[in-house]
C-alpha cells in the first residue's frame, strides 16, 4: 500500500495488508477470526494463507482460548475481532488463558472507540484500554496511524508475550513516513512548544497534531506528545512533559476513566505533579452518527483540543 | 485365577497395581489438603482413577521430559481439583513428593489452581472454569500443522459443563471432526452448593455431546478395569472426531463421610477427619 503523509487510508485496511506481508515473512503467524473477517481486514489472509486462517464462529471466547492452546506448540496467533468482544466478552479467557500463563499470543481489537459503521453503543469500545491495560503481562498499543498500525503488527509479533494493538476502521490521516521508527515503550514529539504539552494516542494524534499547529499559528507553541504504547507507558516523557511545560492535556478516542488521561494521571501524580485536562468520552454510553458528529458533541475533537489548550494558557 | 489365560493374569496384575496407585494417591491428597489447611477435595478424589488411567497407562509421556514436543497433553479444566492433579504428578516423578507439603503456601510452585509456569508437567494454566477444553482444541490444531500426532486429554467438571464455552469448544471441535481430542467428564454429580440436578441439570448429557457431533463413551469412573478400557477405546476413536467419555464418579470417593457431600467441595479436613480419612481409604479393597 502506497501511503503518503496527508493521505486518508483506515488503519484496518492497513493491519489487513500488514498481516499479509507478515504471513509471508512468518509461517508460524496463524489467525483466528470469530466472523468478522470482512470488517478486521484479516480476509486478506484468508485469501492468502486459507491453512493458516482459522474461522471459529461467533464464539469469542472459544476462540481466545483455543489461541493460547497452539500458542504452546511456538506459533503465533493473531486473534482478530471487535474491541468489545476482546477486551469484554472474552476478557475472562483474555485474562486465563492468554495473560496469565503469559501466552505468546497477539489481539487486534479492531474497530477502536467511536468510529464503528454507525452501529452505535454496543460496539463501541471506549473501556478495552482501561481494560486491557490493568491486566497483568499485557501489553497495550494504539497506533497513531495507518503506516504505524504496519509498523506496530511487525513489532508486536516480533516481542515476546500477550500483546493487544487497537486498529481504527474509519480512514484516518496518514501522519509518518518511512523515516518512523516505531518501538514498543516509546513516544514521538510530534511538535515543538513549551507553553503546554498534548499527548494523544491512536487517531486522537492527527486530532491533537492539527491542534497544535492550529495553536502555534495564534502564537501558543504547544509540545505534542504521540503515546502509542499505552502500556508499558513512556514515563520519562510524561515527567518531562510536566517538568519542562507545566500543564499537560490528554485526548484519545476512548473512555475518560482509565485509558490514557488515567495513565498519564497516575504518573503525573507519583512523579511530577501539574494540572491535567483530559479528553475523552464522558462516563457515558455512546450513540450511533457520524463521527465526527459524534466526537464533537462529546467534546474530543480538534476544536475542543485547541479550547482546552487556550483554557489551560488563560489559567496559567 | 483357574481357567484365565496369562495375558488375562497380567491384566487383572496391573489392575491391581493400578488400584493400589490410586489408593496411595487418595492418601497423598487427604495429606496435601490436610497440611496446606485448604484445597478442594471433593473433586480430587472422585478425579483419582481417571488420572490413574492416564498418567500410569495411556499417555505417552517422560516425566523427565515435561516438554517433550511428541508427548500426550493433559488439561486438568476442572482446575481446583488440583491436589488430585499434583498428587499424581508426583506419584509419577514429575517432582518430589516432598513438594506436596508447599500445596498453597506463599512462594510455592504448587498453586491453588494449576500454572503451567510454574509447575512442571502442567501443559495449561486453567482455574476459570470452562477454558480447557478450548486450549485442547488449539493444541490440536498446533498439533496438526507440526504434523505431531499426540493426544489432548481434557478433564473437565459436570458443574463446569454448564459455562457456555464448553459448548462453543464443542460445538467446534465437533463440526470439524478434530481429531485427538478426548474430554473426560468427571460426573460427580456435586458441585460447590448443591447437586448438579438441582443447581442445573445436564440430562440428557451424553446425547448433548452427540448432538454436538462426538463420539459419546459412558464408564463408572470407580472401576479401575473399566476405567481404563473406556478411555483405551476413547484414544482409539478419536482418531476419527473427538470423543467424550461420560465418567459417572462420586464426589468425595473413598472417604464415606466426604462421600455426596457438597460440604466437601472446598475443605480440607482437620486432624481428626484426616486420621479418619485415611483409616478409610487403606482399609478399602
Amino acid at each position: 500500500m502506497a501511503m503518503n503523509v496527508g493521505d486518508m487510508v483506515a488503519p484496518r485496511a492497513a493491519f489487513g495488508e500488514a498481516m499479509v506481508e507478515l504471513g509471508k515473512q512468518n509461517a508460524e503467524v496463524v489467525v483466528f477470526d470469530a466472523d468478522v473477517c470482512a470488517s478486521t481486514q484479516t480476509v486478506a489472509f484468508k485469501k492468502a494463507y486459507p491453512g493458516r486462517f482459522y474461522q471459529m464462529g461467533i464464539a469469542e471466547q472459544n476462540m481466545v482460548s483455543a489461541a493460547a492452546g497452539m500458542s504452546t506448540l511456538g506459533f503465533v496467533p493473531w486473534v482478530s475481532t471487535f474491541a468489545v468482544f476482546l477486551a469484554k466478552r472474552a476478557v475472562d479467557q483474555v485474562r486465563v488463558s492468554v495473560a496469565y500463563p503469559r501466552m505468546n499470543v497477539k489481539l487486534n481489537g479492531a474497530y477502536g472507540g467511536i468510529p464503528t459503521g454507525k452501529a452505535g453503543a454496543t460496539h463501541q469500545s471506549v473501556e478495552d484500554i482501561a481494560v486491557m491495560r490493568c491486566m497483568p503481562n499485557m501489553t497495550v498499543i494504539c497506533p497513531g496511524d495507518p503506516y504505524e498500525t504496519q509498523l506496530a503488527v511487525h513489532a508486536a509479533t516480533a516481542f515476546k508475550g500477550p500483546v493487544y494493538v487497537r486498529t481504527i476502521r474509519c480512514p484516518v490521516p496518514v501522519i509518518f513516513d518511512a523515516a518512523h521508527r516505531f518501538e514498543i515503550g516509546r513516544s514521538y514529539r510530534l511538535h515543538e512548544g513549551s507553553r503546554l504539552t498534548i499527548i494523544g494516542t491512536d487517531m486522537m494524534t492527527p486530532k491533537a497534531l492539527t491542534a497544535a499547529r492550529e495553536l502555534d499559528k495564534e502564537g501558543i507553541a504547544v509540545r505534542m506528545i504521540h503515546m502509542p504504547t499505552i502500556k508499558p507507558i513512556d514515563e520519562a516523557a510524561i515527567v518531562a512533559a510536566s517538568r519542562e511545560t507545566g500543564r499537560v492535556i490528554t485526548v484519545e478516542n476512548h473512555s475518560r476513566l482509565g485509558g490514557l488521561g488515567g495513565a498519564v494521571a497516575e504518573v503525573l501524580t507519583e512523579y511530577a505533579p501539574c494540572r491535567l485536562t483530559r479528553l475523552g468520552f464522558p462516563d457515558c454510553f455512546g450513540e450511533s452518527g457520524d463521527n465526527e458528529a459524534i466526537f464533537s458533541k462529546f467534546g474530543v475533537n480538534v476544536e475542543n483540543i485547541i479550547a482546552a489548550a487556550k483554557q489551560a494558557v488563560a489559567d496559567q | 485365577m483357574k481357567g484365565l489365560s496369562e495375558k488375562d493374569k497380567q491384566s487383572a496384575q496391573r489392575t491391581d497395581e493400578l488400584k493400589s496407585i490410586c489408593r496411595e494417591i487418595r492418601r497423598m491428597i487427604i495429606n496435601t489438603v490436610a497440611d496446606a489447611g485448604a484445597g478442594h477435595t471433593g473433586g480430587s478424589l472422585s478425579e483419582v482413577e481417571i488420572l490413574v488411567s492416564l498418567y500410569f497407562e495411556l499417555m505417552r509421556i517422560d516425566p523427565a521430559r515435561p516438554e517433550w514436543p511428541q508427548r500426550d497433553r493433559f488439561i486438568l479444566s476442572k482446575g481446583h481439583a488440583s491436589p488430585g492433579y499434583y498428587c499424581t504428578l508426583a506419584r509419577r516423578g514429575y517432582f518430589p513428593r516432598e513438594r506436596l507439603r508447599e500445596f498453597d503456601g506463599i512462594d510455592s510452585m504448587l498453586q491453588g489452581h494449576p500454572c503451567m509456569l510454574k509447575t512442571p508437567g502442567v501443559d495449561m494454566s486453567t482455574g476459570s472454569l470452562g477454558q480447557g477444553l478450548s486450549a485442547g482444541i488449539g493444541m490440536r490444531l498446533g498439533g496438526e500443522r507440526r504434523s505431531l500426532d499426540f493426544n489432548v486429554y481434557v478433564l473437565l467438571g459436570d458443574g463446569e459443563c454448564q459455562e457456555g464455552q464448553v459448548w462453543e469448544a464443542a460445538m467446534w471441535a465437533g463440526a470439524r471432526k478434530l481429531r485427538g481430542l478426548i474430554a473426560i467428564v468427571d460426573c460427580n454429580g456435586v458441585q460447590l452448593a448443591g447437586t448438579v440436578a438441582e443447581t442445573l441439570g445436564l440430562e440428557p448429557f451424553a446425547a448433548k455431546w452427540e448432538a454436538f457431533g462426538w463420539r459419546a463413551l459412558t464408564c463408572d469412573g470407580h472401576d479401575m478395569q473399566e476405567v481404563v478400557s473406556t478411555l483405551a477405546q476413547a484414544k482409539q476413536s478419536a482418531a476419527d472426531g473427538p470423543v467424550a467419555v461420560i465418567a459417572r464418579t462420586v464426589k468425595g470417593k473413598g472417604v464415606s463421610f466426604m462421600e455426596g457431600k457438597y460440604e466437601w467441595h472446598g475443605k480440607a479436613p482437620n486432624d481428626d477427619e484426616r486420621r479418619k480419612a485415611l483409616a478409610e481409604i487403606e482399609g478399602s479393597a
